[in-house]
């Protein structure tokens, strides 16, 4: 470092000069950073730039830069569809589902799981609760599907064991009750995973706490609330603002491997659903980039609100 | 050892009472499917499987191991598994050691390029489109290429490069290792656990795609086995739902059924979830402690 500042010293109009040399002297770690900035380039930025197809009428038989501008006329039509009412609902209802009962469950989990004295018992519940997470959403699909079939599928079974049902229902096409199928799958494949890192936040917590409070006479249940749940707020907190910024990620694979029946589109269809369908099954790209547009102009601006919130009670990302 | 009060030993009766179902909830599914799997195809469809096989056979195993296409399929899986996650941990961890050079210059510029791609992307269609335009579609390298950087995993294995004592690096240095040299001599063999444990993370998702070959590969021959498994469960549903549509159909669908029966279906899965179960419990330290570096970082 000396000997750099030196040379500033003695050559000071050669300030770009002393940096190429510095840049070639360094060429080696450059060589590890510039081949896998240049795929980030490629498979990040010039799809970035590639948004822009949202603005005009893109052929792909004339490429790119070819196709002729549109202005606002996709967005136009998007608001316009019919589609509009039902995509939007469903994106914003089944986020907020989502958000409401799959965030605290992985919190709740936690809770649970630390009031537990027997080790065993804990480490069991831990590794089969975790485990779904690893699954892909088709074996996690064809769980549902196969559980919820009306010939044999163990929901039927159970329901008639319990006369409350005569036929086998065939849950997964009728429209009532996609969203808890959807939000209770969600629930059972994320909960157990969810919960690791509360559970990490908690084994965090000093045990004095825990002594001085029954000293005081507080019940175990009333230490959850007192001790256990404040302690772990700060990572709530953050947790909750990355939940906020992916809220209109309100599923895709889970609503497109699910709701395959198209009766169930009125209630599944959501705008990352609605996007790979008109764009790559209806050829519309132009259409879908824009819908798609549309829906990360918001997220960003959910993200944004979230963390200004957040900022204000202490905990932000940046 | 401890007096509990009433309202305690309420609570503790909710809480084990809670945990056992959630544990049965979890468990059951993989339970039921296994115990289909090895159920006769016909029996199944007359139904009230539940904890136990009815007419046991291993026959659909038998049919799933014979099936071409099945069999490819798990060989694409593997294949692009182990060539994935080997490539890109290897890309990702050059690149982060890169990054978590001190005295690499812009690296001030990089890191905000990376940090940006984790807010912004181009979306489903225009990525689409830059993947079809460089001729990935229907190779095995779409598999591949396209996920050999992760920002967030560079991040992970920068702030681990970081940590190593700097002494090991510099007389390293002395000894007249080159970076290239000391990064495969010295800071590899010491990285051992974050390997481990973004390699884990990695080859899950490789293992579990479905939806990128579902896009971008046409050729039946380079499906993986997710993919596959989602065709059957389409076709699974799709003679479902017209059975359901009136009984007179349902007679002539019934002798068709046992092509695609469901016992078959979930042998087909169980295979295709196998790899997971049997590596699961063996890397479950791993990834508790992947989860909490990846969420300290935050």
């Amino acid at each position: 470092m000396a000997q750099v500042s030196v040379k500033k010293e003695w050559n000071p109009k050669g300030k770009e000069a002393s940096g190429l040399k510095r840049f070639i002297k360094q060429i080696d770690i450059q060589l590890m950073v510039i081949p896998a900035l240049l795929l980030i380039f490629v498979f990040s930025y010039i799809p970035m730039y590639g948004v822009l197809m949202a603005f005009q009428d893109f052929d792909i038989f004339k490429g790119f830069f070819a196709s002729p501008w549109a202005g606002f006329k996709h967005f136009e039509t998007f608001f316009a569809s019919p589609e509009f009412y039902n995509v939007m609902r469903n994106t914003i209802v089944i986020a907020l589902l989502k958000f409401c009962i799959g965030f605290p469950a992985p919190i709740l989990l936690a809770l649970m799981l630390n009031e537990v004295n027997r080790m065993f018992f804990k480490r069991i519940i831990q590794t089969i609760s975790y485990l779904p997470h690893f699954l892909s959403w088709v074996i996690v699909s064809g769980f549902v599907i196969s559980l919820l079939s009306t010939e044999s599928g163990s929901v039927n079974i159970l329901l008639e064991k319990l006369n409350l049902i005569d036929q086998p229902v065939n849950f997964l096409s009728i429209p009532e009750y996609f969203w808890t199928i959807l939000v209770t799958t969600n629930v059972w494949k994320e909960i157990g995973f969810g919960s690791i890192v509360y559970l990490a936040a908690i084994a965090g917590i000093d045990p004095h706490l825990y002594e001085a409070a029954s000293m005081d006479g507080a019940s175990r249940f009333k230490q959850i609330f007192l001790i256990t749940l404040p302690s772990i707020m700060p990572v709530v907190t953050i947790f909750m603002i990355l939940a906020i910024g992916n809220l209109l990620n309100a599923g895709f694979e889970d609503i497109l491997l699910l709701a395959k029946n198209p009766i169930l589109r009125p209630v599944s269809d959501v705008v990352d659903t609605y996007v790979y369908r008109v764009g790559l099954q209806n050829y519309r790209y132009s259409y879908a980039t824009a819908v798609g547009l549309f829906k990360a102009v918001i997220s960003v601006m959910l993200l944004t609100f979230a963390n200004a919130v957040a900022r204000k009670s202490g905990n932000s990302l940046w | 050892m401890k007096r509990y009060s009433a309202g305690d030993r309420v609570m503790y009766i909710f809480i084990y009472s809670f945990l056992i179902l959630l544990g049965f909830a979890t468990f059951y599914p993989f339970w039921n499917a296994l115990v289909i799997s090895f159920n006769v195809g016909a029996d199944t469809s007359m139904g009230g499987i539940t904890f136990w096989p009815r007419a046991f056979t291993i026959e659909n195993y038998e049919i799933v191991f014979k099936d071409q296409r099945i069999i490819n399929g798990f060989m694409i899986s593997v294949l692009r598994t182990v060539v994935g996650t080997v490539l890109a941990i290897l890309c990702t961890s050059v690149f982060a050691y890169g990054m978590s050079k001190k005295e690499l210059m812009g690296k001030k510029y990089y890191m905000i390029m990376c940090i940006i791609t984790m807010y912004f992307s181009g979306g489903l269609i225009p990525t689409f489109m830059v993947i079809r335009g460089l001729g990935l579609t229907n190779t095995f390298w779409v598999f591949i290429i396209p996920g050999l950087i992760s920002v967030w995993n560079m991040i992970i294995f920068r702030t681990f490069f970081r940590g190593l004592p700097a002494g090991l690096e510099e007389s390293a240095k002395i000894d007249g290792c080159g970076n290239w040299s000391t990064f495969f001599r010295i800071v590899i063999p010491l990285s051992g656990p974050v390997i481990a444990t973004l390699s884990l993370f990695t080859a899950i998702a490789h293992w579990n795609d479905w939806f990128g070959p579902a896009i971008y590969i046409s050729n039946e021959n380079l499906l993986p086995i997710q993919t596959i498994l989602k065709q059957i469960l389409d076709s699974n549903i799709m003679s479902e739902q017209l059975a359901n549509l009136d009984s007179a159909s349902q007679g002539r669908l019934s002798s068709m059924k046992s092509v695609t029966s469901r016992s078959l279906t979930m042998a087909t899965m169980m295979v295709a979830t196998l790899p997971i179960i049997c590596v699961y419990p063996f890397v479950q330290k791993f990834f508790v402690k992947g989860v909490l570096v990846g969420s300290l970082k935050e």
